[in-house]
């Protein structure tokens, strides 16, 4: 085993126990907070295949921003005792319905993985100036594209504040 | 004298492959002396400046400030290190208690993360990403986090409220202070710090960029809740914000993690807009610090001047002055860059 499938094995095995503790925790607050350990995880193995510019803006939106929304969401509105407010089995029958989902989806991913052809990509180093390409491509070949999710996401901050203040405020 | 350290650097390796190590390992134990020295370099700085901050705070409110051990005080912070070294260690007991031992860790290991890209010299970044800006503003948003997850596991009123007010501000002022920097992005066109310090060569971007500086600053001084944004720790009202239940080192890591945010917008700001580590006569390395220490005494001289800001005034001067303000900064750079290219061509 060389020092590169070593890396990637100890990133893997950070970022699932990272996971699993957000499934396991029975505190909500600390699932979040293992939220962030696990898009953590995702940045270090988009750093690891040599996306740096991913990584960082998984760290900027995911880790940085995403989760300390979901942790705001979470104690505005949590229960008194923080110690049970992440139940592990409501009720028996969702229990096994959900865990017969869960093993659903695994075994489509897999099967959807295992069939697709993969385009291999000549190896060697990564373009050294990735981010030039990608602006290229995000403001020449699809600027229709990103401006259209530019406008969707000021509708949606448009929409939430009129939500929250009240149309006759505006 | 300029070479020094990159020379001590080159002459290390040189050394460490004669030994019989790879360069592959070489390189590695580098990489952790440079933490190391990194490390090493920020906590004895910030010996120095919890006394600066002190005498300057005691200079403006006319008093001597620390005075009685050595000269001019300058031993009172190493006196009061020993304190904070060997004080009890108390956890209140109705904490969560790994989130509340994990928090101080988390803000300084973020803080030391910071310096990896910053030139502290030439040649002298112990990472020299092609993307350096991007990551200093991605990096340095984790810091939220660990102010969250201290105010949250106090299981205190008081830290929580700060802890919420440290979050509102600090990702409400993250967005101007990102808009301010991407004026000298669209100059310099690369986010490698190394390339923006070799931009600035004729002249700093402070000339070229003043609205994008006094932005930067304002948002600055907000993302380091330092005065006059400090509402999150608000002594007056919280007693200390996300802080109060911690106690000698656990406080003090959190102390040392503010000092080390501040010394590293503050390299920032020198890096970006007043030319890094350029300057005449002296070695590039001095210079950088040189310009580090004067804008950490501005940010100092604007803390004990001015009285602290109300909370909504705080959120709304963000949203409603200081955003708009960089954006407007964004389309007039860009409208100057097209004519000064048409006037060339």
């Amino acid at each position: 085993m060389n020092l590169d499938q070593l890396v990637f094995l100890a990133i893997s095995g950070f970022t699932i126990t990272a996971a699993l503790a957000v499934v396991w925790s029975r505190n909500i607050v600390r699932s979040a907070l293992a939220l962030i350990l696990t898009f953590l995880g995702v940045a270090l193995t988009f750093f690891n295949l040599g996306a740096g510019f991913l990584g960082l803006v998984q760290i900027l939106v995911y880790a940085g921003a995403v989760a300390v929304l979901i942790i705001f969401a979470i104690m505005l509105v949590m229960k008194p005792d923080p110690g049970t407010t992440n139940p592990t089995t409501p009720s028996r029958d969702t229990h096994y319905l959900g865990g017969l989902l869960a093993w659903l989806v695994v075994i489509g991913l897999g099967l959807a993985i295992g069939f697709t052809t993969w385009p291999s990509l000549p190896a060697g180093p990564v373009d050294d100036d990735a981010v030039g390409a990608l602006a290229q491509l995000l403001l020449g070949n699809y600027v229709v594209a990103f401006e259209a999710a530019a406008i969707l996401l000021l509708l949606a901050v448009v929409g939430a504040i009129i939500l929250a203040k009240g149309a006759d405020k505006i | 004298m300029e070479n020094l350290i990159v020379d001590l650097a080159r002459a290390l390796t040189t050394w460490l492959q004669h030994l019989g190590l790879s360069p592959f390992w070489a390189d590695l134990v580098l990489l952790v002396l440079q933490w190391t020295a990194i490390v090493l370099i920020i906590t004895l700085n910030v010996l120095i400046l919890v006394w600066l901050e002190r005498k300057v705070s005691g200079f403006m409110q006319q008093r001597l400030g620390p005075n009685r051990l050595g000269p001019f005080g300058c031993f009172q912070t190493i006196a009061d290190t020993f304190k904070l070294l060997t004080k009890e260690d108390i956890i209140p007991s109705q904490t969560d208690r790994l989130i509340f031992k994990t928090a101080p860790m988390f803000f300084i290991i973020v803080s030391v993360l910071l310096y990896a890209v910053i030139p502290m010299g030439q040649d002298m970044a112990v990472v020299d990403l092609n993307i350096g800006l991007f990551y200093f503003i991605s990096v340095g948003s984790l810091t939220t986090i660990a102010i969250l997850m201290a105010g949250w596991a106090s299981n205190n009123k008081w830290s929580l409220l700060g802890a919420m007010r440290a979050v509102a501000q600090m990702i409400s002022y993250e967005i101007p202070l990102a808009f301010s920097l991407l004026g000298v992005v669209m100059i310099t066109g690369s986010l490698n710090l190394s390339a923006i310090v070799a931009a600035q060569h004729p002249f700093w971007f402070i000339i070229l960029q003043p609205v994008a500086f006094v932005t930067y600053f304002i948002a600055a001084t907000a993302e380091l809740n330092r005065g006059p944004f400090d509402m999150p720790e608000a002594e007056q009202e919280l007693t200390a914000g996300a802080y109060t239940e911690y106690t000698g080192m656990r406080w003090a890591l959190f102390f040392l993690a503010e000092y080390t945010n501040l010394v590293a917008v503050s390299a920032l700001a020198a890096t970006l807009f007043f030319g890094g580590w350029q300057g005449p006569w002296l070695p590039s390395w001095i210079w950088i610090i040189i310009k580090t220490y004067l804008l950490m005494l501005v940010f100092m001289w604007l803390k004990w001047t001015l009285p602290r800001i109300r909370m909504d005034h705080l959120m709304s001067f963000s949203w409603k002055v200081l955003i708009p303000v960089s954006l407007i900064n964004i389309v007039i750079t860009g409208v100057g860059l097209e004519i000064f290219k048409g006037m060339r061509w």
